[in-house]
This record gives C-alpha cells, structure tokens and sequence, in this order.
C-alpha cells in the first residue's frame, strides 16, 4: 500500500512537472473534456435533481411541522453545494471516467502500446496522464456547478409539488440565498477540484502498473474505482475540516 | 528512440557484455555477450522462454540490467549521449500499434509528437512509407481493422518514421500464416539493402532465421549456445542446438 502511496505522489508531482506541455497537448486535453461532459452529463443531472428532490422530501415535512419552513431552502440549498454535489458527482465520475482511464491505460500497458510509446521516446505520463488530468480538473469543477444548480432546481420542485411543504420557487430561492452565499459553492467547487486530481492520479496509476490479461485490466479498474472513492471521503473529511476553520 | 532530425541511415554496431538478469529467484539471462556488426542481420533463435524478449527489452531500454552492459558504437545504450545520437526502433510481436490511433496517426506518430516536421510533410512520409511496406492507402484505417501480417507491416513502417539506424524485431512472423511471414521477411531483408540498418531479431521461426540472417545466435535457458553463419549453425553438432532446429511431430 505505501508502495503504490508513493508511486502516485510521484505520479502527481511528474505531472505537475509537465504542465507547462499541457498547451502543446490541448487536443487531446479537449478531447478528453468532451469525453468527460458527454459521458457525464445526463447521469449528473438526473442525479443531483432527484438528490435535490430528496432532501427536500426528507427535511421538509419535518421543518414545516416545526414552523421552520423557511429553513427548507437553507438546508438543501447548503447541503448541496457543500457537500452532496461535489461528494456524490465525484464518485459518479470515479466511476465511470476513472474506471475508462484505468482500463484504458491498463490495456495500452499490457498490450505493450507503452513500451512502444517509450521506444518512441514519448513520455507517457505527458501523451496519457497530462491530458487526463488537466481535463479532468476543468470537466469536474464544471460538472459540480452544473449539478449544484439542477440540485437546487430539484429541491425547489418537491418544496412546491409536495402538498406537505408546498412552498412557492421564489419563496425556496428566496431562503436560499439568505444562507448560501458564494463562498460555500467555492468551497463546493474547490473540493471537487481536488477530487478530480485524485480520481485522475489513481485511475492512471492504476492503468500504468496493470500486469497480467484482461483479468488484470479488470482488477486494475475495480481498484481505481474503490480507491478513488475511499479517498474521496478520507480527503473530503480532511477538506472539511480545513475549510470550517 | 529520440527526437533529433535524422541524419543518415547507416547501421550502427551493437555490443553485449556479460548481461545478467533475474527476476526473483529466477535469473533469466545469465551472462550474454555477443556483437552485432553495422548493417547486419542478427538473429537471435531459442525456444519460448529462454530469455528472448527479455534481452530485446534490455537492448531498448526498457529494462535495466542487474550486471553487465550494452554498448552502442562502444558506448552505453542508456547514455544520454547514445540516446541523442543514434536511432533505434522496435517492431513488437504484437505490432503494438495504439488502437485508439488511426493507421497514419500510428505511423506518424513519432514526428508528430516531436513537432518534428509539419502536418502535410509527415502526411507525405507516412504515406510513403506506407507504401515502402505495401499498405497504401491504408492511412485512415482502425489497426482493429487490419489482419496480423498488415498489422506487422504497419508496425515496421512506424518504425521506419524514425529513420532507424537499429532495428529490433520481436517474433516478427508469430501468428503469421507462411505467405505473411514470407512477406515480412522480405521485407527485413529489404531494409537492409535500402536503408542499410542494422537489425536484430529474435525469433523462433528456423524458416525466418536461414532466410534472412547474416549470422544467428542460438539461445538457451538465458545462455548463447553458439553464434554463427547460417549454415555453420545448421551443422553445429551440438545436440540442444540440433533438437531445436530439427523438432517436428514425427522427431520431437
């Protein structure tokens, strides 16, 4: 374990060596931000509007009953963008934009498509990691923003379909902004900034160092995927308690 | 192998000095040393296992050795300087072509990542040396689409990009059907004569290895049996040497 630990600091710190390339490989940097939005961004919306829609659902009878209805939009408008959009739209792309990664990588490795690159004296962490990376840290911050909206939009829904909390948009929005303000969607934005450099670090850790056939793409894959999101909530604990104090 | 403009073609010498490997417990070359002349065709026989491909990694780097060294013009292959100075390319046994890349892409992949020349002259050279190999036309193809022998050939002219002054070959007729392999032969053959490359392949095709080679190696259990002409290894009596160059059902 501290092995591979080690392995992706280093992984890390090389690719941060090699940003300054990333403007010679925006091709593929832009090719892989489209695969990312257009893997991603149907399943972000129907995720974060109906995990809008359920915290609205569990927290709103209880706070109407209480004469709290007002705090309805507080709650969910919070607790999205702080937490739920940025937690649950990483791991969404953990899953399915690390895995690709990990398999991607993991089938160039074993297929020897890297030795060749290195015989061709192309660095695969600058032609495979860099690209990955830099896209990745833009698409997910982006995805996050996105899925805070439709979050919202979704919470704002059930408060006005619900016949126990009916609650107008304008009133929802309204409470909204007296308690969210734009520093706790940074936070949000800031957290899934450095989940996305986890996810890239693992997944393509994980690809280079795969071993074996096909059994060890896929082992590569379900261990870039845990991985990742049992440090996205060690790190998001630890990121937690920096940004409250 | 590096990203200086081509200069020549000429071979370059290749020398081996008491290369030891082991993975583990298991020492997989134990003390190689041979010389590879310029221009010539080496050939590197044995059975699977017998520490073939780990000595190809070795001479391209991508291995490093517990002992002993690998010398190019006399100087080591790992040296920075070696690295900057000569050219050396490797065709895989599996063509190791990127699938997510088309034919041309894969093909002029080399000078493209290198900003080597622009875009419409490296157009021009992987057509070129697409036909060198007999793949005109093929630049916008997936390697998904292609069969093993045309993936092979795409492999050599992506070698070729590189404007090789050492090529390596790794079992470049396995799952050949004979025509292809004959084929792929030929065409080590006629990069000799061209471009004047130095080549070495490993290989355990007897058909392959009396067809092309200069001189052959013979290997075994990571130990060279012998190095010689083509003919002088066909009448070499030593008997691990003979069972391996005449095993067929009927003499196993």
């Amino acid at each position: 374990m501290f092995q591979n630990i080690g392995e992706m600091v280093v992984l890390f710190w090389r690719t941060l060596l090699a940003l300054p390339l990333a403007w010679r490989q925006r091709q593929k940097v832009f090719e892989q931000f489209f695969e990312i939005g257009n893997a991603s961004l149907l399943m972000v919306c129907i995720l974060s509007f109906f995990i809008g829609g359920v915290i609205a659902l569990q927290t709103g009878p209880v706070l109407v009953e209480r004469g709290l209805a007002s705090a309805v939009g507080s709650v969910v408008g919070v607790s999205i963008c702080k937490e739920l959009a940025p937690v649950m739209m990483s791991i969404l792309i953990a899953g399915r934009i690390g895995s690709a990664m990990a398999a991607e990588i993991g089938s160039m490795r074993v297929y020897q498509e890297i030795d060749a690159l290195r015989t061709m004296n192309i660095n695969p962490i600058h032609y495979l990691v860099l690209p990955r990376m830099s896209a990745i840290a833009v698409a997910l911050p982006l995805l996050v923003i996105f899925a805070v909206l439709v979050g919202w939009l979704g919470g704002a829904f059930v408060c006005f379909a619900n016949n126990r909390i009916e609650m107008s948009f304008a009133a929802f929005y309204s409470a909204l902004r007296d308690v969210v303000q734009l520093k706790d969607v940074a936070n949000g934005v800031f957290k899934s900034f450095v989940f996305a450099l986890i996810i890239a670090v693992v997944s393509c850790h994980q690809g280079l160092v795969t071993r074996g056939g096909p059994r060890g793409i896929g082992r590569s894959v379900t261990k870039a995927v845990v991985n990742s999101i049992v440090l996205i909530v060690i790190s998001d604990y630890v990121l937690t308690r920096i940004l409250l104090s | 192998m590096n990203a200086v403009p081509p200069t020549n073609h000429q071979g370059v010498a290749l020398q081996v000095r008491g290369l030891r490997k082991s993975f583990g417990n298991q020492e997989v070359l134990k003390g190689l040393d041979f010389d590879v002349r310029p221009g010539e065709i080496f050939v590197i026989m044995g059975p699977s296992g017998s520490g073939k491909t780990v000595l190809l990694k070795h001479l391209i780097g991508l291995e490093e050795p517990d002992e002993g060294e690998i010398l190019i013009e006399g100087q080591p292959v790992q040296s920075p300087e070696v690295m900057a100075k000569y050219r050396m390319a490797m065709v895989f046994q599996s063509g190791a072509l990127l699938n997510s890349l088309t034919v041309g892409e894969n093909v002029g992949l080399y000078l493209a990542e290198h900003r080597l020349k622009p875009p419409e002259e490296i157009a021009r050279i992987v057509s070129e040396n697409l036909e060198s190999v007999g793949l005109k036309g093929t630049e916008n193809r997936m390697p998904s689409d292609l069969s093993g022998g045309m993936k092979k050939r795409v492999a050599i002219a992506r070698a070729l990009v590189v404007e090789p002054q050492l090529i390596l070959y790794d079992e470049p007729t396995s799952e050949l059907d004979p025509l292809s392999a004959v084929n792929i032969g030929e065409e080590i053959l006629n990069l000799k004569h061209r471009i004047h490359v130095t080549s070495l392949v490993v290989s355990h095709d007897r058909d392959l290895a009396f067809g092309v080679a200069d001189r052959i190696a013979v290997i075994n259990e990571g130990r060279i049996l012998a190095i010689d002409s083509p003919d002088k290894i066909k009448n070499n009596p030593d008997p691990l040497i003979q069972k391996f160059l005449n095993a067929n059902l009927k003499n196993p």
